[in-house]
């Protein structure tokens, strides 16, 4: 099963604590990959907050081809980082010719335009840049929006942070990081498998597996909205899901649990949007997991949240204090991220509940879906 | 002197074209005479023989030849009283000397049309051999980072929906001070959580008095006792007037088809009803056979079944085969979804119900874009009937599972599939395995199922397989007290055994339909669509329906 570890902290922290984090639960992932996606950048990227991060990892010809289409869509370069990998720790997949985050400035004409056309042409582009790539490989674009970067590669975790130095690496640090130590289920071993997935602002990793992949998928791809694809992950849909009932459908943050796992019609009765709620239950019915299922997911706004599926509760905790939050697969990782927690406020959410860690770190609150 | 043809017999049919020969043993008859009383067909009975016998008594032998008249049990050789092999001489006889035995070599076919009538039966399509939907099986067990649910221990929610669900985008709710609030601008139309196993429509006039009150008790039992909403279709022939205005009325689904059989009656009613029926099934079509209507012959209507149905006793009631104060399908769908939801106040579903074609596509495609049509029955070819010919039962109609899927997969390009659910019917339990059947429909891409063939196998002991066994329910000389409104022999069949067993079905599929979803985690909502969980050895099986091949 794989292993999460999420930290959103008040101030810039290394990716570091989040794999030294991973390593402490070691047991629960066989090592076929590392995901890592940082929000709200510090270092060399805090002054570029406004302007789109390209992800990814191609070859020379990729990079050739990627260069002329950004250039071809009006994007123009402003700066670009790579790692400095250690050939000592190759990942077993062999070398690759380049990690990338490009940031870019926006073509002439989207510099004023809304946020949701911008958007939607990061998107378009992110889509466009995958389908030119993926046929041979030469190209995986992970993400395209400002202030994120996500990096994935396949091995374990450790080692493929070493290759990666990122514990020498000054100029990777954010405020909201989530890693995922992969344990491959029942899907090959991909880099576009790889947690985190993240989407216009919104970026889940989960544990376990989605029994309901399917049905989930099959409904996703039925709603016309473009960046509902992929799908090399069961766990990609839980991303899709929250992007769908908050960005499209304009849910309250809360009903991401009531999508996923709905009350029976006879637990409603405790809630004062019941009428609502049933209606919502049928609409979207088919988005519902049996789990087992642990998710971690940031919004655009940067609340970080945990839950769990209402059957089998994979574990799932939360811990930290005001300025700083851990959600963790488990304790121990929780106890390598922020050591000098108080433990009694640790909370491990139960079948109804959610906890959400709110911007910047500020507090932790805990809901229960019975009686919101 | 006899002509010649009567001397060689030409003109008879030996028994071996029959298909079933009697076998009777005469050292273990005490000539009671209940296995030639209670014979539906008169197929066999009791006649007299010469025979010659040889005994010696002497301490020497000393054989005396003699004759004498036996009694014995015959089986008759005429083609229209033909042993059907219901096996209810078996079933009487006290002495087991008495059984009919199926003949694999008969040619009943050739010459059950004398006098030029076609063969008309009940039952369904006559072939033994395993359905597609039997052959399927649930391959995806969750085993490596997701143990199996535990189907006694986990809490199950094993519901469907009937009813079209609106997609989220068109719901009145709205955000307020960070809630989701209901709205009153748009009308939601009526959805009933029910269980996904129903009991397919089955008309009073079709059913005996006590087989059709045994399965509404039953299913009223579920209801209020076990906490099961079961819900069963009335057929096209009426609703006894007292159910129809009583609290039970919400466990019905009441069907109209095109002889509109008792609806005078049911819209005379609804000023007096106390509750909505649970939904009304607009019947188009029928698997077992397609392009004809119901058909309910003249012996069968009786006063109670004249009185329900507003028509004269003693008359053949054959509906139209289609709705005959329409101009078109599509017109009668549109026309008359909105008239039935009007009568409710659009507070029932209402729902089509076809036959399994080629064309089920299109009938579905015109319910999508009919915002009343609450839901499409698909019946495919292993429907049973109480009357029809043995061609459209043999030979018409398409069989069920590939015709629920390529329906499913249409609504899937659509984004539709939430919206309007899809009711698989037609030869569910065909095998006995009615819990997995409907499984395999539901991920196939099925809402729900129907069952009606099964319930009276299961829980009336109904004689009818696919050797053509019995099939009598047209005649009105059920055995079983099943399909006759003949009071000699109704008098057999006992309601409350009838509800005892419809109780136990159900409660065995609830539980058997644990066991397959528990193994491949689902347990909160039904895996509709989880087509990922299926497969099949057969290479062609599995690449028509889209799920794994597994050898």
């Amino acid at each position: 099963m794989c292993r999460l570890s999420a930290i959103t902290a008040s101030e810039y922290f290394s990716p570091m604590e989040n794999i030294h984090a991973l390593d402490t639960m070691k047991e629960g992932h066989d090592g076929s990959g590392l995901g890592l996606v940082l929000k709200d950048l510090g270092g060399e990227f805090e002054p570029l907050k406004e302007h789109p991060i390209l992800s990814g990892i191609c070859s020379h010809a990729g990079l050739e081809v990627l260069n002329d289409y950004m250039f071809s869509r009006g994007f123009r370069e402003i700066y670009f980082w790579e790692p400095h990998v250690d050939p000592g720790f190759l990942p077993e997949t062999g070398p690759r010719d380049h990690y990338f985050a490009k940031v870019y400035s926006y073509p002439k004409e989207f510099k004023n335009a809304p946020r949701e056309e911008k958007e939607a042409l990061l998107l378009d582009v992110r889509l466009r840049l995958r389908a030119m790539g993926e046929p041979d490989e030469s190209i995986f674009v992970f993400s395209f929006y400002p202030d994120v970067i996500s990096l994935k590669e396949v091995g374990d975790p450790m080692e493929v942070a070493r290759y990666f130095r990122l514990e020498k690496e000054d100029s990777l640090k954010a405020k909201i990081i989530f890693a995922q130590g992969r344990q491959n289920t029942n899907y090959s071993i991909y880099l576009y498998a790889c947690h985190p997935f993240f989407l216009q602002g919104y970026c889940t990793m989960t544990n376990g597996e989605n029994t309901a992949f399917v049905p989930i998928r099959e409904f996703l791809s039925g709603r016309g909205f473009p960046g509902y694809t992929g799908y090399n992950s069961d766990s990609e849909v839980f991303t899709h899901i929250l992007h769908y009932t908050q960005r499209q459908l304009g849910y309250p943050l809360r009903y991401y649990k009531d999508v996923i796992t709905p009350l029976k019609e006879e637990e409603m009765e405790g809630r004062r949007d019941r009428e609502a709620l049933k209606l919502v239950k049928k609409s979207l019915r088919p988005l519902c997991i049996d789990g087992p299922n642990c998710t971690i997911g940031f919004t655009p706004d940067g609340s970080v949240f945990m839950v769990q599926d209402a059957k089998k509760l994979r574990p799932g905790v939360v811990g930290g204090y005001p300025g700083k939050y851990a959600l963790m697969s488990e304790e121990c990782g929780l106890d390598r991220a922020i050591p000098d927690r108080d433990k009694k406020m640790d909370f491990s959410p139960m079948k109804y509940d959610m906890a959400v860690v709110s911007p910047r770190a500020k507090e932790m609150k805990a809901w229960t879906q019975l009686s919101a | 002197m006899d002509p010649a043809e009567r001397l060689d017999n030409n003109h008879e049919l030996p028994l071996k074209e029959f298909p079933y020969i009697i076998q009777w043993r005469e050292d273990r008859c005490t000539r009671c005479g209940r296995c030639t009383a209670v014979c539906p067909v008169n197929a066999i009975e009791p006649t007299v023989r010469v025979q010659r016998k040889v005994t010696s008594e002497g301490p020497t032998p000393m054989p005396v030849a003699s004759r004498s008249l036996e009694h014995v049990v015959s089986q008759v050789e005429d083609i229209d009283r033909y042993c059907t092999g219901c096996a209810t001489c078996e079933l009487v006889c006290p002495n087991d000397a008495i059984r009919p035995e199926y003949n694999p070599q008969h040619k009943f076919l050739f010459f059950k049309n004398q006098g030029g009538g076609a063969y008309r039966r009940g039952g369904r399509r006559n072939d033994p051999s395993p359905s597609t939907v039997d052959q399927l099986k649930f391959v995806r067990i969750s085993m490596l980072t997701d143990p199996a649910l535990d189907a006694g221990r986990h809490e199950f929610r094993i519901r469907t929906y009937l009813g079209r669900n609106l997609p989220a985008e068109e719901l009145p709710v709205e955000v307020k001070r960070g809630r989701l609030a209901r709205t009153d601008d748009r009308f939601v139309p009526p959805v009933r959580e029910i269980y996904p196993i129903r009991i397919g429509s089955m008309s009073v006039g079709a059913l005996s008095p006590h087989m059709w009150e045994g399965l509404a008790m039953g299913v009223a039992y579920l209801n209020e006792v076990e906490g099961m909403p079961v819900v069963m279709c009335t057929g096209e022939g009426g609703v006894p007037p007292r159910l129809l205005k009583s609290r039970f009325a919400k466990y019905f689904i009441l069907q109209i088809a095109s002889g509109y059989f008792g609806w005078d009656e049911i819209v005379h009613a609804i000023p007096e009803m106390t509750e909505d029926p649970a939904g009304i099934e607009i019947k188009y079509g029928q698997g077992a056979k397609p392009g004809d209507g119901g058909l309910l012959m003249a012996y069968k209507v009786l006063r109670h079944i004249a009185k329900i149905r507003g028509v004269p006793e003693f008359v053949d009631l054959a509906s139209p085969p289609t709705h005959q104060t329409k101009y078109s399908i599509e017109e009668a769908v549109a026309k008359m979804i909105q008239s039935m939801s009007m009568a409710w106040g659009f507070r029932v579903p209402v729902y089509p119900k076809i036959s399994g074609t080629t064309t089920a596509q299109a009938v579905l495609n015109n319910a999508v874009r009919n915002p009343y049509a609450a839901a499409l029955c698909i019946d495919g070819e292993d429907g049973g009937t109480g009357a029809a010919y043995n061609v459209s039962m043999d030979k018409m109609g398409h069989p069920i599972a590939s015709n629920i899927r390529d329906c499913y997969l249409d609504l899937v390009k659509q984004g539709k599939q939430n919206e309007l659910p899809l009711i698989a019917a037609g030869g569910m339990g065909k095998s006995g395995a009615l819990a997995a059947n409907a499984a395999a429909m539901i991920m196939l891409g099925a809402s729900a199922v129907d069952s009606g063939k099964y319930m009276m196998q299961a829980t009336a002991q109904c004689f009818g397989d696919e050797y053509n066994r019995c099939n009598l329910c047209n005649t009105g000389r059920c055995p079983r007290g099943i399909t006759t409104q003949d009071p000699r022999l109704y008098r057999r069949l006992d309601p409350d055994k009838v509800a005892e067993r419809v109780v136990d079905v159900f409660k065995v599929a609830d539980m058997e339909l644990r066991k397959i979803f528990a193994p491949m985690g689902r347990s909160t909502e039904l895996p509709i669509g989880m087509s990922d969980g299926l497969g099949c050895s057969d290479r062609e099986i599995a690449e028509r329906l889209q799920i794994k091949h597994v050898v």
